[in-house]
Parts: C-alpha cells; structure tokens; sequence
C-alpha cells in the first residue's frame, strides 16, 4: 500500500516535471540551450541514495513520503524529460498549424494536438520511473519509509526463509505487471500517434520576459539533484579532516565499472531488439506478453534477481558462476525494460510505408531491417543503450552477490565504506561513480 | 551487407563480454601450479579485516580470495549456493547467522584445540563455528539533549513516555535481531514482544544499519540510538569528540549483551589444509591483537590485550547466555514482522 502510493506520487511529479522541461528544451528559445540539455539529463548519473543521503545530513531527521518523493523525483524525471523532449522535437507541427488556423488557442493547441503526439514517449518514461521507485532501496531505506522492498529485503535477509520471501516478491512482480499495462492501456486511450519521418526542425517559441523565470526553474532543479549532492559529499571529506584515496584501487573499481556496465549495455540492446522491434509493428496478445514480461526484472529488487541468477547459474552454468558474462547477463535483465522501452519508440517512428517500398524494390526483409529501420531508429537504440549503461554502474545488490571473486565496482566500493560508517572515505568513490556515469548521461542528452 | 554487420554487431557483443570478463578469470589462471588458494566470503567489512587477510597471506604464503558482502546477504548466498558454494570458510559479524547456517548442516565440525581456545560461552556448542572477537550492544545518546545519568542502562525503558519519537533502532540489522533474540531467550516470548510493541507505540524510528543510527544520533535526529560499540570507537576523528556518547547496559542485564563475531568451515572444504589454518590463525594471538587495536573489537581469546576507550569485556557483565542459543533467528523475524516493525 505504501508502495503504491509512493509510485503515484512520484510517477505523477515526474510525469508533470518531464513533461514542462521537455517543452522548455525543445519548443522554446533559452539562453545556452546546449547547456540545459546537458543539465536535464545529468541527474542519471546520481544515484538516488546520494540525493536521500545529502538531505539526510543537511535537514537530520528528515523522513516520510513527501521528501522521499521530492528526491526520487529529482532523480527520475531525466527517464520522462529526455524520450519526451526528444518526440517533441521531432513532432509533427504541420497538425499543429492546422488546428491553430482553425482557431484554436495555443495552450488547447499543445494539449489537444502536440501533447498526445509525445505521449507515448512520455509515458514509457514514466513506466521506466514508477517501475525504479517500486524496486528502490537506498533512497527508501534512508528517508525510512517503508515501502515494499523493505519488507522483501527483511524477508530475504532475517529469515532465510525463501519461499515466504519469494511470494512477497511475486505480490512485486503484480505490481510491476499492472503498471505495465496500465502505460499500455493509457497509450492505447489517449495517443493517436502517428509515425513520420520528421525532418523539419520546429522552430522555437520565443518566452518573452519568461524566459529568465524558466531558466532559473531549470537551474533549481539542476542544482538541487546535481550540485547539491555533490557538495554535501565534499563537506564529508572536509569534515573528516581529508581522506588518503588508494588511487590505484579506484581506477581498478572505475575500469570494472565501465567494461561490466558497457558490456550490460550492448547484451541488453542485443536482447532488446527483437523484443522492442515486435511490440514496435504488431500489436498482438503474445507479443504484449512478452514485451510485458521483459519489464519484470525492472520491478523486482536487486536481491531477489541476484538471488535467483545465483541459483540459476549454479544449476545452468556452474563453470560460468560468478564470473562477468554471469554478472553481465544479471544487469541486462535488470534494465532490459530501458532498452526495449527506446527501441519501440525508436522504431514505431519509422513509417511501415517506407519499409514496404524497400521491400518492393527487391531488398530482403533482413536487409532492410538494417538498412532502412535500423538506421532511421538507431539514435533511439543507441540511447536505450546508454540508459542501461548509466544504471548499471550504479546497481549494487546484484552486483554484491554475482561479481567475480576479487573485483570491485565503484558502487560496492561505496558501499563498503558507508557500511563500515566512514562517510568520508566512501565520497571519492562516490564522487568518480558521478563523474563516470556523467559521460554516458552527457551522450544522452546530445540533441539528435 | 547483411551477414557482415551482423557478424560486427555479434563480434562487439563477444568482444565486450571476453573484455570484462577477463579480469574474472585472471584469479584462476594466473596462480601457477602448486599454489595453494582458499576462498573466504566474509559478511565483514574489508576495511575491518581486509589487513588482517593480507598478514595472513604474508606469513603462510596461502592466497586469500574473499568476497564481501552483508553477513545476512551472504547467509543468505550460501544457503541458496549449498553444496556448490566455491567458499571454503565464512567469516560472520554475528552469532545467529552462524547458527543458522550450523543448524542447516552447512559447516563442518571445528578441532578442539580450535574452539577450545575460546570461553564457551561465546563459541558454538558443538564445535561448528568458533567465535573471534566481542563486539557489545550499546546506547548511543545525544550527549546535547541527554545527559549521561539520563541514558538508559536498561533498554526495556525505552518504552517509557520521554522517549517517544527519540529512540532509533534497526530491526533488519543482524545485531539488532539478536539482540531481540537474546531477550526473547532470557526474559520469554511474551516480554519480548511486549518491549517490540512498546517500541513501536512509542514512535520508535526505524533506520537500515548500525551506521545509519550513529549518524542521527550524531546529527541530533535521534536522542537515543541502539548500536555496536565500536561503530563508535572507529568514528572518523575522535570518538569523544562526538556528539553521540555511549551508555554501556547495566551489568548482569540483557542490555549488556555481547554478540560474537566468528568463523566456520564450509561442508564441502572439510579436512581443507589452508582453511583451517586460517581459522587457527584468527584464534592466534597475532589476529586477536589486530582485532583489539585496529577494529577495537573485544579479543576472546585469554591473554590479548583489550581495546581502548571500552569498558573491559569481563566487566561488561553479559547476561546468562550462551550464544548458540541466538540461533532461533528465524522465530525473532517472525515476531519483529508480526509486531510491524518490518
């Protein structure tokens, strides 16, 4: 119950949140437009932990719903701003015109006609949020409310009794379900989106002396996901007077971090494609289906994927157990959803039309898949993929249970120092994990 | 066209996967022949034992491979693994996950001269895992809101009316847990639960770790917090310097409770040359010394010296237990969830 009025509210704020800095981003004229792309997308790159963590210091004793939902906010609305801002650029403003020449007023214009049509981006956005609050820890645990994950964990953890711990992870798993077909259901209703091959770019509406306002709105947002947890971590290595950084240990936890998370993210766009592809063209019961099923990891905490891949190793490939490919495989079906959810919207926005001419003039259905989908539709794939690659490098309990034997990732570096209650030794680890995953949410944030 | 991109697309994906999985095969096949290894999954943290594994690297010449984890996750791990775990020994921060896994066959039977070395009270009864150092359960007060004569020295008072909303616990922490299972085992069933449902009618906060409480205490969000002792001592800085103080439980009491850390031998690495020899390196006076000046743990075994900045362990005046009776973790989850604390 709790849960799900946690994902309600934070599901709602992103939604709303997305939506109006995607509008700012790709409909009007700002001061240093590149710059706010960049600062949009950014928040990817903090894990939600260290946004709870700075507001747990700053404000002790903060707790409950509304600042949890504040942060998980914060930290989720790049996965609703960036697909969102993206359609938006690419929308059809020729439906537009009509319906203001018709006489509609602009504000009836953007809800009636533009909105719907980067909805659907939206809501997979949403989707991808709701699905990362139902299944997070960290930022729970810290804010300390209680929602479902904790008792999953405690479950998992105290009793050793899994199969009561499996059936609560099942009652996850229904939930994971119904929010997948609740977006299905919302798209089916309300998008009447059409695919086009957009090549004209829409030109930006000028916002007069609102501009400064919208600005500083994007700048608040920026700072207090971005700038603030940043600076707490560096008052904690003040505050415990410097720390002695093993440099050698970092770089060795930052490269097992980039080739297991780069490694994750080309196996979940290789598994993605099919999946993304079919739920892109055709609309059938068994193709929901598996579409739907591929979101599940995403619902689920990190322990119980962890757990279950350590079971299902040892029983398929015992020789393989706690080696990367194992780990790499665990982190493709955890975030498989991000990669499937931009390859359908990739894909849906290549015109059918276009691949029947390629068919007629002779090319095989293979062929033009690559040649004329894959190639309309990469910049979404790709993009999928570093949204993999991003989350990824921040996941810890799968990665605790499944890595190779000796090898540390920055999360468990941080993890492990946190642990042991040295906050300030965990902040430069802390600190490169930001800087690192920055890279993957800057390519993101690119304009296409 | 086709066949060559995806053949590219293919040569990526497998050149991305043998890339990073290159490093994980690096353990098995760089060590040459004749080498002897052993496997540890230790639910301590490496910055508490991780020096103490390299000295013993050093001095036996045996390469340690540990993996880290959470005491309660890695429990949870090797029951999930069983007779195919790779871990030859696990090490534990507490004595009910050790039980747990004793009860579940898991571990094979220590030498004498292993548990011997340590006070019964605080090893296993049957010789299945040994205890290594004492950590006790402790009030952390804010020393700015509450005075020292203030601090509870009995933890049953936190029910009371001057606490409410103050009191920080963490109830999935494996302590803590035992701690509840220390009470249920020497006051009953029915007071133990009396006291978990005092907390939570009290507003009791709930935090995730040990560490987690500390730092409210510190930051002035909780008055009164239940810990280990030395998350205190190991502060960054100096330890008096906090604003968190500690109250040690009144001698005799359930309050004064002193869990174990420990170490058994899994099944499958039975009559394992190396790994008993470093469970008798851990009951060794070398790692005991280690134990009470690096992590300020208290050592178990006689004649170690004792940490500082801690009342002495024969002092502390634990109650009636011995800590093979903290087995019974899973009836302690069960009324902590019953209660609603988790």
């Amino acid at each position: 119950m709790n849960s799900a009025v946690l994902v309600a509210c934070v599901s709602a704020g992103c939604l709303v949140l997305g939506v109006a800095t995607a509008w700012l981003l790709a409909r009007t004229r700002l001061p240093l437009p590149g710059l706010w792309w960049v600062l949009a997308s950014l928040p990817l790159a903090v894990p939600s932990y260290l946004v709870a963590f700075a507001v747990v210091t700053t404000w002790p004793g903060t707790s409950g719903l509304l600042p949890l939902t504040v942060v998980l906010v914060l930290a989720c609305a790049p996965y609703v701003t960036l697909p969102t801002a993206a359609a938006l650029r690419l929308a059809d403003t020729g439906l537009e015109d009509v319906a203001r020449t018709l006489g509609r007023g602009p504000v009836r214009t953007f809800l009636t006609v533009t909105l719907p049509q980067a909805l659907p981006a939206a809501l997979a956005g949403t989707l991808l949020a709701a699905l990362y609050t139902l299944s997070d820890f960290g930022a729970v645990a810290l804010l300390r409310y209680q929602a479902f994950t904790w008792a999953v964990r405690a479950a998992f953890e105290g009793t050793y009794d899994r199969i009561g711990a499996a059936v609560l992870a099942l009652v996850l798993a229904v939930l994971t379900l119904s929010l997948v077909a609740a977006e299905r259901a919302a798209r089916r209703r309300w998008v009447r989106g059409r695919a086009t091959l957009a090549t004209r770019t829409v030109p930006p509406v000028s916002l007069g002396r609102a501009a400064p306002v919208a600005a500083v709105g994007l700048a608040v947002v920026a700072t207090a996901s971005l700038a603030f947890p940043v600076a707490v971590l560096l008052g904690r290595i003040v505050r415990a007077g410097g720390v002695d950084v093993d440099w050698a240990r970092l770089g060795r936890a930052a490269a097992a971090t980039l080739g297991l998370s780069a490694g994750a993210a080309v196996l979940a766009v290789v598994l993605a494609l099919p999946v993304g592809t079919l739920a892109a063209r055709y609309r059938g019961r068994l193709v929901g289906a598996i579409e739907s099923v591929a979101y599940l990891g995403h619902g689920l905490p990190g322990i119980v994927v962890g757990l279950s891949l350590v079971s299902f190793s040892l029983a398929a490939v015992p020789g393989l157990y706690q080696t990367a490919p194992v780990l790499v495989f665990a982190y493709a079906v955890l975030f498989l959803p991000k990669a499937v959810g931009a390859t359908r919207a990739a894909v849906e926005r290549v015109p059918v039309g276009v691949e029947e001419v390629s068919r007629t003039l002779g090319r095989s259905a293979p062929r033009t898949w690559l040649t004329v989908t894959a190639r309309q539709a990469w910049p979404g794939i790709a993009a999928g993929g570093l949204l993999v690659m991003v989350t990824a490098m921040k996941e810890l309990p799968a990665t605790v249970m499944l890595r190779p034997i000796g090898v540390d990732t920055l999360s468990t570096e941080l993890w492990q120092r946190t642990a042991a209650g040295s906050y300030g030794a965990a902040a430069p680890a802390a600190l490169l994990l930001v800087v690192l995953a920055c890279v993957p949410a800057f390519l993101l944030a690119r304009p296409r | 066209m086709r066949p060559r991109i995806g053949l590219a697309i293919a040569a990526f994906g497998l050149a991305a996967l043998t890339a990073c999985s290159s490093p994980a095969q690096q353990p098995s096949t760089a060590a040459p022949a004749g080498e002897r290894t052993l496997t540890v999954y230790s639910g301590r943290d490496e910055e508490l034992v991780g020096p103490l594994l390299e000295r013993f690297e050093q001095e036996s010449g045996i390469r340690v491979e540990a993996r880290y984890g959470s005491t309660n996750e890695m429990a949870a791990q090797l029951q999930e693994e069983g007779e195919q775990t790779p871990a030859q020994v696990f090490l534990s921060q507490d004595a009910g996950a050790l039980g747990v896994l004793a009860n579940a066959g898991r571990f094979a039977p220590l030498p004498p001269d292993v548990t011997g070395a340590v006070p019964a009270d605080y090893t296993s009864r049957d010789g299945s895992w040994v205890g290594l150092t004492g950590r006790a359960r402790v009030v952390a007060y804010d020393s700015r809101t509450v005075t020292a004569e203030q601090a509870p020295g009995d933890i049953r008072t936190l029910v009371e009316p001057q606490w409410r909303g103050r009191v920080a616990i963490a109830p999935t922490n494996a302590s803590f847990q035992a701690h509840v299972t220390a009470l249920r085992v020497t006051e009953g069933e029915d007071a133990a639960r009396a006291w978990l449902e005092g907390l939570r009618a009290n507003d009791v906060q709930i935090h995730q770790s040990n560490g987690a409480i500390l730092e409210a205490v510190n930051s002035g969000a909780a008055g009164i917090g239940l810990i280990n002792h030395y998350y205190w001592t190991r502060a960054e800085g100096d330890p008096t310097a906090q604003r968190a103080q500690l109250k040690f439980g009144d001698p005799g009491s359930v309050s004064a409770l002193v869990n174990v850390t420990g170490a058994g031998i899994l099944g499958g690495a039975a009559g394992s040359a190396e790994a008993l020899e470093l469970v008798r390196y851990l009951v060794s006076p070398v790692a005991q010394t280690y134990f009470a000046e690096e992590t300020t743990e208290y050592p178990l075994v006689a004649g170690a010296p004792q940490p500082t900045g801690a009342p002495a362990l024969d002092q502390l005046g634990g109650p009636e237990l011995n800590l093979s009776d903290l087995a019974s973790l899973e009836q302690t989850v069960a009324l902590i969830q019953s209660v609603g604390l988790i």
